[in-house]
């Protein structure tokens, strides 16, 4: 189309879309961050997922609760020995610009996910395909040699390297969306270039200003677009927390993703109801460096982990009520039941207090020869606040803590590069499983900060994701988790919580442990 | 005068380059990357990056590639921000920047140089005092506290305006960031403008045209006035620079995209071509703005010229 043309039909399409705005309904997000791209295959963080889960689907998705149901697969089977996975394509599936979806869109961005040239920084959440893991660290070379193939257009067949209990859930995210191979192949990179990209989601991206707001409309094309009820999304780029909850109660906002913790109070009782605050599957916790004096003595870690008084983190420090954290994991993940708790959870402070001090007596520090420690976090209000606490808490046991901060970016190489004695780290699960958070512990992998190691875990790990038997294999992983706590490799400090505002004028929204909340389930009254 | 710009302009590449260099390698001593973050990424991963942006390659090569595009006027690409490349990211927020910070400039030399003359007029009385407090209490508390609560009264309060965002880009969104970004302003204007109005009056040839029998208005207006700017003047450069690349604070604070938060957030994200870009652009808007300066200075002031 010549370009004059073109800019006419925008300009037509623009006054269309201004009118039919009028009685449009549109909601605002407070989404924080600017995305670093819309591409699937180049996002890490909770708020380019808002986005792109949004705009893209892939074979299942997000119901209200974050579990996984059909997406863009319409039913599926799975083999006997829990290796082939059949997905049925729904008919008629289409990409925004009418372009059918095709099986054969799944297969080619599962493979540029996971070639190595894509870079692409959660390739390894696919892991669980067969070959996915060789291709990706350029074993294999051939990427036709991975476990997903399209029989037909609208029939994907999908093999694993073994059984995956969690990798349904695993196809929810962003990145299982297919992609336009027919838009990629003719564009290249520029395919997601505002002006280009084309999605499959209950919603199409139209506008994005950086540091400002990423708009996307409603996907008429979209298999279940008659019961999306929402027209537009804008998702706001602010990073300044009091000033979105400013425009939030002057309007401005429908839905805010955080909020300033220490207004919790004022929010409950001057937005009543509008605060919600409900467990997240995530750990906040401190890392221990058992490679070296005086932290590769069990009885100092043990020391360490049992007088922090977890109690008083969340309610008091931190104000919003954290729950503490005995276990290493979460509760609440699939197929794991309660996780394994420290066995002096339920002591009462003063006896863990006098515990503590014993061991430490034991392995040789005193008022006369305290122990020093330099405990490191990353710069930030929250993170400051619970270290001064846990060294006043570490204070009567006659420990000498420097606390230390730098800026994100230098905490985690150094951390990486195992220059810590105990340092600040959390970790959200990508996907529903207990295997998520004690990979953490395994031997050998960097974000294993403190280097803790037993063969034992590690051997017990591998043979639970080699067992078909969900029972069998969380017993395994209890096995695991306990090995971990009675060694004392790391002291988890509390679960975390998720933290949204949203307004009475919002149905459609349940907190839920993964804090996913699709715009196509919610609707706004005006 | 033209003669004079194009020399200056000349002088300024060297300068340039000097500062691209110490930047491009004081950048690289900085602990971290731009791809270390909560989550490590597997070693593969990191290097096919690493291969994608050059910086496998030993850092005298990435610092000739570098120089070599930008010798081209070519930026390259954001690390983290990957849809847009540097260039195109100053290009999408500059013009907002320039909306606001061009606006708050006129704003702030209108308000402080009539604050100023007010104040020289009226030395020493107690309307003279009370202006002087107010405009200093701007100057004085700093603008991420005077942002929240402008917000808070004129936003949330009084309804007056919108809280914070770009909105349609019309007058009512940008009333309170330009109130904002102009109070330090018009407080070092209005202090500067007094003294040298105070200053003018008291010289000879101001008295020779009260003798004359002039009316006030025509002393300040037609006789006073333009000597009194010359320090204004030399205070604009910087105003406009400071202005015109933007304010972490008060873009971040009313939800505003223009380029002043990209100086810090790409120092913190390690996105080395970014900080580069910017520091490439600033250069180069400062010593445009300062040669703009120092026209308008001869302009004002005839001995500049002869000299």
């Amino acid at each position: 189309m010549p370009s004059g043309l073109l800019r006419l039909v925008y300009a037509v399409a623009l006054t269309i879309g201004l009118a039919t705005s009028l009685q449009a309904t549109t909601l605002n997000i407070h989404n924080g961050g600017d995305p670093s791209s819309l591409d699937p295959h180049k996002l890490s963080g909770d708020w380019e997922n808002r986005i792109a889960g949004d705009i893209f689907e892939g074979l299942v998705t997000e119901d209200i609760n974050a579990e996984a149901v059909p997406g863009q697969a319409e039913s599926w089977t799975v083999s006997d020995d829990k290796l082939v996975y059949t997905f049925k394509l729904r008919d008629g599936i289409k990409w925004t610009d009418g372009t059918p979806v095709t099986a054969g869109d799944f297969v080619f961005a599962f493979q540029r996910l996971l070639n190595p040239e894509t870079a692409a920084e959660y390739a390894y959440l696919q892991y669980p395909i067969k070959n996915a893991e060789q291709i990706n660290s350029g074993a294999i070379t051939d990427l036709n040699e991975l476990g997903a193939k399209a029989i037909d257009d609208q029939t994907l067949e999908v093999t694993l390297e073994r059984p995956t209990p969690y990798f349904l859930t695993a196809l929810t995210h962003y990145t299982a969306y297919p992609l336009p191979k027919h838009l990629l192949e003719a564009k290249g990179a520029d395919w997601v270039k505002i002006e280009n990209i084309v999605t499959n989601g209950a919603y199409k991206p139209v506008e994005w200003v950086p540091g400002s707001h990423v708009s996307t409309v409603k996907n008429e094309n979209y298999w279940d677009a008659a019961n999306v009820k929402i027209d537009n999304v804008k998702f706001f780029v602010l990073e300044d927390e009091t000033a979105a909850l400013k425009r939030y109660r002057a309007g401005e906002f429908d839905f805010l993703t955080e909020f300033p913790t220490d207004q919790y109070e004022w929010i409950k009782e001057n937005l009543p109801g509008q605060a919600q605050v409900a467990p997240y599957a995530g750990l906040y916790y401190y890392v221990m460096n058992s490679t070296k004096p005086p932290l590769d003595n069990i009885d100092v870690r043990k020391a360490l982990s049992m007088s922090v008084n977890r109690e008083v983190i969340g309610p008091q420090v931190l104000g919003t009520g954290e729950l503490p954290a005995y276990s290493w994991v979460p509760p609440g993940m699939a197929n794991y039941g309660e996780p394994v708790y420290v066995d002096w959870k339920d002591m009462a402070y003063g006896d863990k207090l006098a515990e503590a001090k014993n061991l430490l007596a034991g392995a040789g520090y005193s008022s006369d020869k305290p122990l020093k420690v330099q405990l490191r976090y990353n710069t930030n209000e929250n993170h400051k606040r619970i270290a001064v606490a846990i060294a006043a808490m570490w204070k009567p046991l006659g420990v000498e803590v420097e606390l230390y901060n730098t800026e994100t970016k230098v905490h985690y190489d150094e951390m990486q590069r195992g220059i810590v004695e105990i340092g600040r780290a959390g970790w959200l699960a990508d996907y529903n499983d207990a295997d998520n958070f004690l990979s953490l512990l395994r031997t050998g992998i960097t974000h294993n900060y403190g280097r803790w190691s037993n063969a034992e875990f590690d051997s017990l790990l591998d043979q639970a994701n080699a067992n078909t038997d969900l029972k069998a294999r969380a017993d395994l992983l209890h096995k695991a988790e306990k090995i971990a706590l009675d060694d004392s490799a790391a002291i988890p400090i509390y679960y975390y919580l998720a933290r949204n505002i949203v307004s009475p004028k919002v149905t459609g929204y349940a907190n839920n442990a993964f804090d996913i909340h699709r715009t196509r389930w919610m609707s706004k009254a005006e | 005068m033209i003669r004079y710009s194009l020399k200056r302009l000349l002088t300024a590449i060297p300068v340039l380059w000097i500062a691209i260099t110490v930047c491009f390698f004081v950048l690289r001593l900085a602990p971290g990357g731009p791809f270390d973050g909560e989550r490590p990424l597997p070693q593969t991963v990191k290097d096919n990056l690493a291969a994608h942006y050059n910086l496998d390659k030993p850092l005298v090569s990435q610092y000739l590639i570098y120089v070599g595009n930008v010798a081209k006027g070519d930026l390259g690409p954001s690390f983290i921000t990957e849809d847009f490349t540097v260039s195109e990211q100053i290009a999408i927020g500059l013009p907002y920047t320039l909306k606001l910070g061009g606006l708050a400039f006129v704003f702030s030399i209108i308000v402080g140089v009539s604050a100023g003359i007010y104040g020289a007029l009226n030395r020493n009385a107690l309307s003279d005092y009370a202006l002087a407090s107010l405009i200093l209490a701007g100057l004085v508390v700093p603008n991420f506290l005077v942002a929240p609560v402008f917000q808070l009264i004129f936003g949330l309060k009084l309804e007056w305006f919108p809280v914070g965002g770009w909105g349609d880009g019309s007058v009512r969104f940008l009333i309170l960031p330009i109130s904002v970004l102009s109070l330090p302003h018009i407080a070092r204007i209005s202090r500067l403008m007094r003294g040298s109005m105070i200053e003018a009056l008291n010289t000879n040839f101001i008295r020779t045209a009260r003798s004359k029998g002039l009316s006030d208005r025509a002393i300040v207006w037609r006789h006073a006035l333009r000597p009194a700017l010359t320090p204004i003047v030399s205070y604009l450069g910087p105003a406009a620079s400071y202005l015109l690349t933007g304010s972490l604070v008060v873009e971040s604070i009313f939800g505003i995209p223009g380029i002043g938060r990209y100086f810090i957030s790409a120092a913190l994200n390690r996105d080395y071509g970014m900080v580069l870009g910017t520091v490439i652009f600033y250069m180069v808007l400062i010593m445009i703005l300062n040669l703009l300066v120092d026209i308008f200075y001869s302009w004002l002031d005839p001995r500049v010229r002869t000299q």
